[in-house]
């Protein structure tokens, strides 16, 4: 049995998916974290079932590209049974997407999540009674402790089998009369069967002008147009507004009398985290917060990485010499054998000290419901960059991972918008860069210059977005964002995140930063590397002042940002940069290794979500501002 | 006498009159329950003519600036 999750966005449908398939969606608390779907198969009562996540959407009128997504998977025909997410403490607002998902006659069951949050605001439901009226079960859950899931997926499978589906709720008669008179003419063209959806919903969906269905109908048939043309004029006439707003008013009032009907309402519970807002979101105090969270969550990071790196590097480094006794130092097998080495080193020593207390902190974050706050904060300061505040989602996912970032700048409504997001997203020191910050700079310099480093990151940022929005001068949809109300983090998910993120490093980048260090090994046992050194040395020895030694491991970086920096101190021989690169040398091959070419990880992702044009647009771009940026820092610092 | 959301103080009440924007904006600002009709309170706005923050029935959103001058409001 197929089974799909569908709702409004943050109403919690990946916290019900991973609640059955463990944590494999990534789950915050924002509006529209889920840009693709996420599918997992598991067994209730012998019954094999498949289970889709899909990305959260307001309504079936499909704006960005995730909802986009959304709806045709669920129009596709092979779902078996959808389970409609519902935010309780929201319930008027998502009957409204509830209304239109019972137009497309699929059997149905409601997930009444968070019924805990809205017995916290004051709102009782009326379970029964709103069953009832919509002809479908309702099942209160409380995802986030597991409660009520079994009983929603036993319920989900009851009515898969029975095909039962819900009742069409009317609309006043005046607008039900139109919506049945062109749903007659629509069903004597037969054209609702190609798109697999009924004549009503069709017929709602023409009258709400929905730009997906209009495209191509004028071509189809001029009868069908007149008609349409002629009940839109109907509406508007009669409501004395565009015929899509009569359609979404009477969607509403429709949901507001089922809600009144259903809903007692009580006295809310305040409690100290609704009061929050009055200092995250204050006009001055907001931004002095937003500095202060980021300024401990930076040296959180640095001093719970360095106290492990120091010891375990140590360890490492002193692993080698023994090594040596027993193994020739200029045998092939030797070359091996350290190459292994260096590159596990390199990841247990350098890069999961920073990434784990990162990514826990960034999960934090998240849950509590911080981003869209910052999204508000900073609207302002980004449409100085031809941008709006949403596109802070994907820049701070940016600092965690360049690839979902990319993937995320989908909330973003134009597709310039997402262009310049992606772009600048690139620049953005991802959690790789961030351990060459951490473990070259702050770590041989001082944590000011990493401080430095991040800074000066942002301000390039933001002379590239103007530059950028500068070439492309189209004004920027303005933001409308939803601010969901703080949620305390639980601490099990937030680890259960951060072990998801991580298992990206620990299976994928890992094992190619170690066969790179081998290589590199291997490279230097043939004496192959100097070859590509001599290549790289008119850019990194002649203009940047590097030694000649780095140029492998620029090309490496390509592979993987971590990987250049690892290579370095195999490259230079031995693990205290310190005492063959200088101060300036450090800070150039920094500055360069985080502006130039993005990882192939991201540019695969940039190829797929903007086009191969852009992506070698933004790969020229970037090393550019790399080889200028780098070269400043060496005669400057 | 009618006026546009952006002028409007905070912890003040509106009642929501039309919207002079197009499909796009009228769509989105009724998927998030922001309806010819209804009742919204603005409960802060951001500096250097940020976003404003409006409460609609129990829920928040953030507007921006350029959304909110295309919402048609009077006054309670």
């Amino acid at each position: 049995m197929k089974i799909a999750l569908m709702g409004q966005p943050n109403s919690g449908k990946s916290t019900v998916f991973n609640d059955v398939a463990g944590y494999k969606a990534i789950t915050s608390n924002f509006p529209g974290k889920t840009v693709k779907y996420t599918l997992t198969k598991f067994n209730l009562l012998g019954q094999t079932i498949e289970l889709v996540d899909l990305p959260g959407t307001y309504s079936l009128t499909s704006f960005d590209l995730a909802e986009l997504e959304a709806r045709k998977y669920l129009l596709k025909g092979n779902v078996d049974v959808v389970i409609n997410v519902i935010d309780a403490s929201l319930l008027s607002r998502s009957l409204e997407l509830t209304l239109q998902l019972l137009e497309l006659k699929l059997p149905m069951v409601i997930c009444l999540n968070m019924i805990d949050e809205a017995d916290r605001k004051g709102i009782k439901i009326n379970i029964e009674k709103l069953s009832k009226i919509l002809g479908i079960p309702v099942v209160p859950t409380i995802a986030l402790k597991g409660k009520g899931v079994k009983k929603l997926f036993s319920m989900a499978c009851k009515i898969g089998e029975e095909k039962r589906i819900g009742k069409t709720l009317n609309f006043s008669k005046d607008v039900e009369d139109v919506v049945t008179q062109l749903s007659i003419q629509i069903k004597k063209k037969q054209i609702s069967q190609e798109f697999n959806v009924t004549e009503r919903f069709l017929a709602i969906k023409y009258l709400e002008n929905d730009s997906y269905y209009m495209e191509n109908f004028e071509k189809r048939d001029k009868d069908i147009f007149k008609d349409i043309i002629h009940f839109q004029n109907q509406l508007s006439e009669t409501h004395g507004r565009q015929s899509d707003v009569v359609i979404s008013s009477e969607r509403h009032h429709l949901s507001m009398n089922i809600y009144e009907s259903v809903v007692l309402l009580t006295r809310p519970h305040t409690s100290l985290i609704d009061y929050l807002d009055n200092i995250l979101m204050h006009p001055f105090l907001g931004y002095i917060s937003l500095g202060l969270i980021f300024y401990l969550f930076f040296n959180l990071i640095f001093s719970a990485g360095k106290m492990v790196e120091e010891p375990l590097l140590d360890y490492f480094y002193r692993l080698i010499p023994l090594i040596e006794k027993s193994i020739n130092p200029n045998t092939l097998s030797f070359s091996i054998i350290n190459g292994i080495i260096q590159g596990l080193a390199g990841g247990i020593a350098i890069v999961l000290p920073y990434l784990f207390p990162f990514l826990f902190g960034l999960a934090i974050l998240e849950d509590l419901g911080y981003l869209p706050r910052i999204a508000f904060l900073l609207d302002a300061f980004l449409h100085k960059i031809g941008l709006h505040g949403k596109a802070i989602i994907p820049f701070i996912l940016g600092y965690g991972c360049t690839v979902p970032a990319i993937m995320a700048t989908r909330i973003l409504e134009s597709e310039r918008d997402r262009f310049i997001a992606s772009v600048l997203a690139t620049m953005i020191p991802c959690a790789a860069r961030m351990t060459i910050i951490f473990a070259l700079v702050a770590f041989y310099i001082s944590p000011q210059a990493a401080l430095a480093i991040y800074i000066l990151n942002i301000i390039v940022i933001v002379i590239s977005g103007k530059i950028l929005s500068r070439l492309l001068p189209e004004i920027t949809p303005g933001m409308i964002l939803e601010i969901p109300a703080y949620h305390i983090p639980s601490i099990k998910v937030a680890l259960a995140k951060t072990w998801l993120r991580m298992k990206e490093f620990i299976f994928i980048a890992w094992p190619l930063l170690i066969a790179g260090s081998t290589v590199l090994s291997l490279l230097q046992y043939f004496k192959a590397d100097n070859y590509i050194n001599q290549l790289f040395s008119p850019l990194t020895f002649s203009l940047l002042g590097l030694p000649i030694v780095v140029g492998t491991t620029l090309i490496f970086g390509i592979l993987r940002k971590e990987l250049s920096m690892l290579m370095l101190i195999q490259a230079i021989g031995t693990s205290n940069v310190a005492a063959v690169m200088s101060t300036t040398q450090i800070m150039t091959f920094t500055i360069f290794i985080i502006f130039y070419v993005p990882c192939v990880a991201t540019i695969a992702v940039l190829w797929k979500e903007i086009g191969s044009k852009r992506t070698l647009f933004t790969i020229a771009f970037t090393s550019i501002l790399a080889i200028i940026l780098a070269t400043i820092t060496r005669f400057v610092y | 006498m009618t006026i546009t959301l952006d002028s409007i103080r905070k912890n003040q009440k509106v009642k929501v009159v039309s919207f002079s924007g197009g499909w796009g904006i009228r769509q989105r600002l009724g998927c998030l329950g922001i309806h010819p009709g209804d009742i919204i309170t603005v409960k802060r706005s951001a500096i250097m003519r940020g976003p404003i923050l409006i409460s609609v029935h129990g829920n928040q959103v953030a507007l921006g600036r350029g959304v909110a001058r295309k919402v048609v409001v009077e006054a309670e």
